[in-house]
C-alpha cells in the first residue's frame, strides 16, 4: 500500500472550478485556513495569559528603574509604523496573488519581509538599549513580564520572517499553485495577526505608560 | 551545571536501583525481541511512522497503559508507607514528596489525557465516517511530542532527581531554593513537550469533526462520544496555551532568575496559583467530559434504546465546559481571597453540579425499560453511575467555601478527586477500551475475566477511598508521609491500602485478559459484534478491522444512530455497486524524529547544557522546514484494490457464519 504517487494537487479532491480563490481549491487547502483559525484562537488566549500577567505586575518594578525613564516613545513609534505597513504590503502581496501576478506579488512578500526585518532590528536595538539602563529580564517582575511579552511577540515575528522567506523559495522553485497559494494566505494571516497583537502591546504597554505613568 | 556522574545517576537508593534495573532489563528485552524477531524494519514502516488514526489511538492507549502502571506502582509504594503508623518503609519526606508528585503528575498528564485522546482517535473518525483526521501528520506529530514528553518527565527518577513539589507545582515551593536540582525542570519541559501534542490534537479533532463529517450527519446528529470530542477540543484550545505560558514563566524564573513567582524583585507566587488552576480546572473536564461521551454510547448500545435526552445532554455539556473556565479559585478557598470572591467561585463550582444531575439523569432514563445486556462496557457503565455521583455531591460540599476551610488539603479531598477520576475518567477508558476492543484488534476480550477485573476492581476502588472520606473529616493531611498510633488514624489508613492492592491485583488480570484474549478468543468478523447492537458508523465499517481507509463508500446518515436506523430500514452500507479511488496520506518519519529533537532540546534545558539545547533546537527546525518543502500529497488506493479487498472481507464473513 506504499506506493508513493506524486500527485498534481489541483486533481486531488473535488475541484471546485476557477472561482474558488486559489488558495481554498484543495480539500486540505480549506481545512488548513481552518485548523489556522483555530490555532489563531489559541495564540489569542497565549498573548492574552501574557497580557494578563503583563497587568497584574505592572506596578512591580520594585526597586529597579521605572519604564517611563527607560522608555523611547520615537523607537516604538518607528517600530509600530513599520509593523502596520508591513501588514499592508502583506495584504497587497494578497491582492496581486488573488489576480494571479506571481511577480509582484513576490515583490510585495520581500518588502514585507523587509519591514520585517526592520522591526526585528529595532527591536534588538531597543532591548539592548534598555539593558544598558539597567532593565533587563532578571530585574524585577515588571522587566520580567515586559521582556516576555515583548519577547514572545518578537519571537513570532521572527518566526514569521522565516516562514515567508521559505514561501518565496518554494514560489520560486514550483510557482504559484493551490499548494504554494495556501501557504502564502495562511503566513500572511499569521502576519496580520501579529500586528494586531502589536496594537495591543503599543497601547497596552507604551501608550498606558504616558497616561498613568 | 558541573555534574559528576554518581550525581547525574541518582544512587543509593533500593527503589531507584531497582527501578534502574526494571528499565535496562526492559529496554534490553525490546530491544532483544524486535532483533530476534527482525521487527526493526515492521515497527518502523507499520507504527513509528504510521498516520493511520486508529494505529496512532492504539499506540496512545499502550503508551498510557505503560505510563499507568508506572503510576499505579508509586499509588501503591504510597499506600504501603501509609498503611500503618511509623512506617519504614519509603525511608524519608522527600522520597515520599517525589512519589507523590510523580503518581499524580502522571496520572493526569500522562494516563488520563492521553488514554482518552487515544479512544477519540480511534472512535471519532469512524463515527463521522470520514477516512482519517484532518491532519494525519499532525497527529502522528501530536502523538510522538507527548510520549518523548513523557519519557523526559519519566527519566527524571533515574536521571538528575525527581520532582518534589506536587503535581500543581506551587511557587515558591518549585523555585531553585526550596527546589534544588533538575526535578522541576524535567517537569517543566516534559509537560510542555508534551503539551504541544495536546493542543495540536485539539486542534485537529475541531477540524476533522466541523469539516469532515459524512453526508446527512448535521451537529445535532453526531453521536455523543463526538460530541463530547469536539467540545473537549474546544476546552483544550482554550485552557492549555496557558499552561505553556505558565509553565514557560516557572522555567524562566528556574532557568534565568527571572522574577514573575519569586518572593523577592516583586514576583507573586499567587500568579501562579491563578494561572495553574485557570488551566487546571478545565483541565478536570478535559478528562471527564469524554468520559461522558463513552458512557452515553454504552448505555445507549447495551440498553437497545436511543440516548434519552439527547439535546439536554449536549447543552449540559456546553454549559459545563463554559462553566469549568470560572471556578478556578476554589482550588484556594483558603489563601485569603476574601468572602466576596470565594461566595462568587463557590456558587458557580455548585453550579456545574445541574448540568452533571441533568446527564445522570438521562443516563438513568435512558436505562429504564431498556433491554439491558451485562456486557463488560456495561457493567462499568453502570458503576460509573453511584461512585461518580458520590465523587460529585462530595464535590459540592467542598464548594462550600466555608466548609472547605475544613477539608482542604485533608483526605477528603483526595477522596473526591479519585471518585471523580477513578470512576469517571478510569472507569471510561476500561469501559471504551473494551468496547472498541474488535474495533482496534478484531476479537472482543474475555467477557468473564472481564467482569472478574470490574468487580474486583469496583470493590477495591470503594475499600480504598471511602474510608478516606473519614480520614479526612478526622484531619488526617494529604501528603503527610507518616503518622503516629495516637493520632488513631490506622485501621482506616489499612483498610484503604487493602482496598489499593485490589485494585492493583485487578488490573494484571486486566492486562493478562489481553494476553488470554489473544490466544484464545474468536476473531470478530461481523464488525457489529455487541450482539448485532451497534447504534453508530463505527459498527457499519466493512469489517472488525476495517482496511486503512474506514469506508470503501461513505455513508451517508439520516438518523441520529445512523447505523441503527440502516439495519432497522434493511440497508447494508457495504453494499457497494461501484468503486471509486480513495486518495490517503503517506506514512512519515518526520515527526517523530522533531520529536526526539524536542526531547533533547528539554534535556538540555533541564540541566543547562546549553549546547545540547541548541542542538535539539537546530533539529526541530530542520525537520520543520524539511517538512514544508516535501512534496507529499499521499497516495491513490485504486477502487480495483478496494473491491478486492472488500471481497476479501465478505469472503471470511461468509465462512465464519456458515460454520
Ligand atoms: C460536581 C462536580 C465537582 C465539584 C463541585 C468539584 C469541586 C471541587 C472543589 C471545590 C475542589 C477543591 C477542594 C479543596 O482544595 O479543598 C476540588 C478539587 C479537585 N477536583 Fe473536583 N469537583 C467536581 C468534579 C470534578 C471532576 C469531574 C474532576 C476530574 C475529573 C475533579 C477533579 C478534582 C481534582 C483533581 C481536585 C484536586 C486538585 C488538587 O490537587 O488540589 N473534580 N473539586
Ligand atoms: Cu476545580
Amino acid at each position: 500500500m506504499k506506493v508513493d504517487n506524486k500527485i498534481d494537487p489541483k486533481e486531488l479532491d473535488d475541484f471546485p472550478g476557477e472561482e474558488t480563490p486559489l488558495e481554498y481549491q484543495t480539500e486540505t487547502g480549506s481545512y488548513n485556513i481552518f485548523g489556522f483559525w483555530m490555532f489563531l484562537g489559541a495564540e489569542i488566549v497565549l498573548f492574552s495569559t501574557l497580557f494578563g500577567t503583563y497587568f497584574v505586575l505592572i506596578y512591580r518594578t520594585d526597586s529597579s528603574i521605572p519604564p517611563t525613564e527607560v522608555f523611547s516613545m520615537g523607537l516604538v513609534l518607528a517600530m509600530t509604523f513599520t509593523l502596520l505597513t508591513s501588514s499592508f504590503t502583506s495584504g497587497l502581496a494578497i491582492h496581486e496573488m488573488r489576480l494571479g501576478n506571481v511577480k509582484r506579488m513576490m515583490i510585495w512578500i520581500g518588502f514585507t519581509l523587509l519591514l520585517g526585518l526592520g522591526f526585528l532590528g529595532m527591536e534588538i536595538y531597543e532591548f539592548v538599549e534598555y539593558a544598558s539602563e539597567g532593565a533587563t529580564l532578571a530585574t524585577s517582575a515588571y522587566w520580567s513580564s515586559f521582556f516576555l511579552l515583548l519577547g514572545t511577540h518578537g519571537l513570532h515575528v521572527a518566526m514569521g520572517v522565516a516562514w515567508f522567506i521559505i514561501i518565496l523559495i518554494q514560489i520560486k522553485m514550483r510557482g504559484l499553485n493551490p499548494v504554494t497559494a495556501n501557504k502564502t494566505f495562511i503566513a500572511s494571516l499569521y502576519w496580520h495577526f501579529l500586528d494586531v497583537i502589536w496594537i495591543f502591546i503599543f497601547t497596552g504597554v507604551y501608550l498606558l505608560r504616558l497616561v498613568i505613568a | 551545571m558541573d555534574l559528576d556522574w554518581d550525581e547525574f545517576i541518582v544512587t543509593g537508593e533500593p527503589f531507584i536501583l531497582a527501578g534502574q534495573i526494571a528499565i535496562l532489563l526492559t529496554t534490553i528485552g525490546i530491544i532483544f525481541v524486535l532483533t530476534y524477531f527482525k521487527k526493526w524494519k515492521w515497527i518502523w514502516n507499520e507504527w513509528i511512522t504510521s498516520v493511520d488514526h486508529r494505529k496512532i489511538g492504539i499506540m496512545y492507549i499502550i503508551a498510557s497503559v505503560l505510563m499507568m502502571i508506572r503510576a499505579g506502582v508509586d499509588a501503591l509504594m504510597m499506600r504501603t508507607q501509609l498503611a500503618a503508623p511509623n512506617m519504614p518503609f519509603l525511608g524519608e519526606a522527600q522520597h515520599y514528596n517525589e512519589i507523590f508528585t510523580t503518581h499524580g503528575t502522571i496520572m493526569i498528564i500522562f494516563v488520563a489525557t492521553p488514554f482518552l485522546i487515544g479512544l477519540m482517535n480511534v472512535a471519532t473518525p469512524l463515527q463521522i465516517g470520514a477516512r482519517d483526521v484532518a491532519f494525519p501528520f499532525l497527529n502522528n506529530l501530536s502523538f510522538w511530542t507527548f510520549f518523548w514528553g513523557a519519557m523526559l518527565f519519566n527519566i527524571s527518577f533515574v536521571i538528575g532527581g525527581a520532582p518534589s513539589a506536587g503535581w500543581s507545582a506551587y511557587m515558591p515551593l518549585a523555585s531553585n531554593d526550596l527546589s534544588p536540582g533538575p526535578g522541576q525542570n524535567f517537569y517543566l519541559l516534559g509537560l510542555q513537550i508534551s503539551g504541544i501534542g495536546t493542543l495540536a490534537t485539539g486542534i485537529n479533532l475541531v477540524v476533522t469533526i466541523m469539516k469532515m463529517r459524512a453526508k446527512g450527519m448535521r451537529l445535532m446528529r453526531m453521536p455523543m462520544f463526538t460530541w463530547t470530542t469536539l467540545i473537549t477540543s474546544l476546552i483544550i484550545i482554550g485552557a492549555f496555551p496557558i499552561l505553556t505560558v505558565a509553565l514557560g514563566m516557572q522555567t524562566f524564573d528556574r532557568l534565568w532568575d527571572t522574577s514573575f513567582f519569586t518572593l523577592q524583585d516583586g514576583g507573586m507566587p499567587m500568579m501562579w496559583v491563578n494561572l495553574f488552576w485557570l488551566w487546571g480546572h478545565p483541565e478536570v473536564y478535559i478528562v471527564i467530559l469524554p468520559a461522558f461521551g463513552i458512557f452515553s454510547e454504552i448505555i445507549a448500545t447495551f440498553a437497545r434504546k436511543r440516548l434519552f435526552g439527547y439535546t439536554s445532554m449536549v447543552f449540559a455539556i456546553a454549559a459545563i465546559s463554559g462553566l469549568s473556565f470560572l471556578v478556578w479559585v476554589h482550588h484556594f478557598f483558603t489563601m485569603g481571597a476574601g468572602p466576596m470572591v470565594n461566595s462568587f467561585f463557590s456558587i458557580s463550582t455548585m453550579a456545574i453540579a445541574v448540568p452533571t444531575g441533568v446527564k445522570i439523569f438521562n443516563w438513568l432514563a435512558t436505562l429504564h425499560r431498556g433491554r439491558i445486556r451485562f456486557s463488560v462496557p456495561m457493567v462499568w457503565a453502570l458503576g460509573f453511575i453511584p461512585n461518580f455521583t458520590i465523587g460529585g455531591v462530595t464535590g459540592v460540599m467542598l464548594a462550600m467555601a466555608a466548609a472547605d476551610y475544613q477539608y482542604h488539603n485533608t483526605y477528603f479531598l483526595v477522596s473526591h478527586f479519585h471518585y471523580v477520576l477513578i470512576a469517571g475518567t478510569i472507569f471510561a477508558c476500561f469501559a471504551g477500551t473494551i468496547y472498541w476492543w474488535p474495533k482496534m484488534f478484531g476479537l472482543k476480550l474475555n467477557e468473564r475475566l472481564g467482569h472478574w477485573v470490574f468487580w474486583i476492581f469496583m470493590i477495591g476502588f470503594n475499600v480504598c477511598f471511602f474510608p478516606q472520606y473519614f480520614l479526612g473529616l478526622d484531619g488526617m493531611p494529604r501528603r503527610i508521609y507518616t503518622y503516629f498510633p495516637e493520632d488513631g488514624w490506622f485501621s482506616l489508613n489499612f483498610i484503604s491500602t487493602v482496598g489499593a492492592f485490589m485494585m492493583g491485583l485487578a488490573f494484571v488480570i486486566f492486562v493478562y485478559n489481553i494476553y488470554y484474549s489473544y490466544r484464545y478468543q474468536p476473531r470478530e468478523t461481523t464488525g457489529d459484534p455487541w450482539g448485532g447492537r451497534g447504534r453508530t458508523l463505527e459498527w457499519a465499517t466493512s469489517s472488525a478491522v476495517p482496511p486503512h481507509y474506514n469506508f470503501a463508500k461513505i455513508p451517508e446518515v439520516k438518523d441520529q444512530d445512523a447505523y441503527w436506523q440502516m439495519k432497522q430500514e434493511g440497508i447494508d452500507p457495504n453494499d457497494i455497486e461501484e468503486y471509486h479511488d480513495i486518495h490517503m496520506p503517506n506514512y512519515t518519519g518526520n515527526p517523530f524524529i522533531m520529536s526526539v529533537f524536542m526531547f533533547v532540546g528539554g534535556f538540555g534545558l533541564v540541566f543547562h547544557w546549553w549546547s545540547i539545547a541548541i542542538i535539539g533546537a537546530i533539529g526541530i527546525f530542520a525537520c520543520m522546514i524539511q517538512r514544508s518543502f516535501s512534496r507529499d500529497n499521499g497516495h491513490i488506493v485504486p477502487a480495483e484494490e478496494v473491491r478486492e479487498e472488500e471481497a476479501k472481507i465478505r469472503e471470511v464473513k461468509a465462512n465464519e457464519s456458515g460454520q
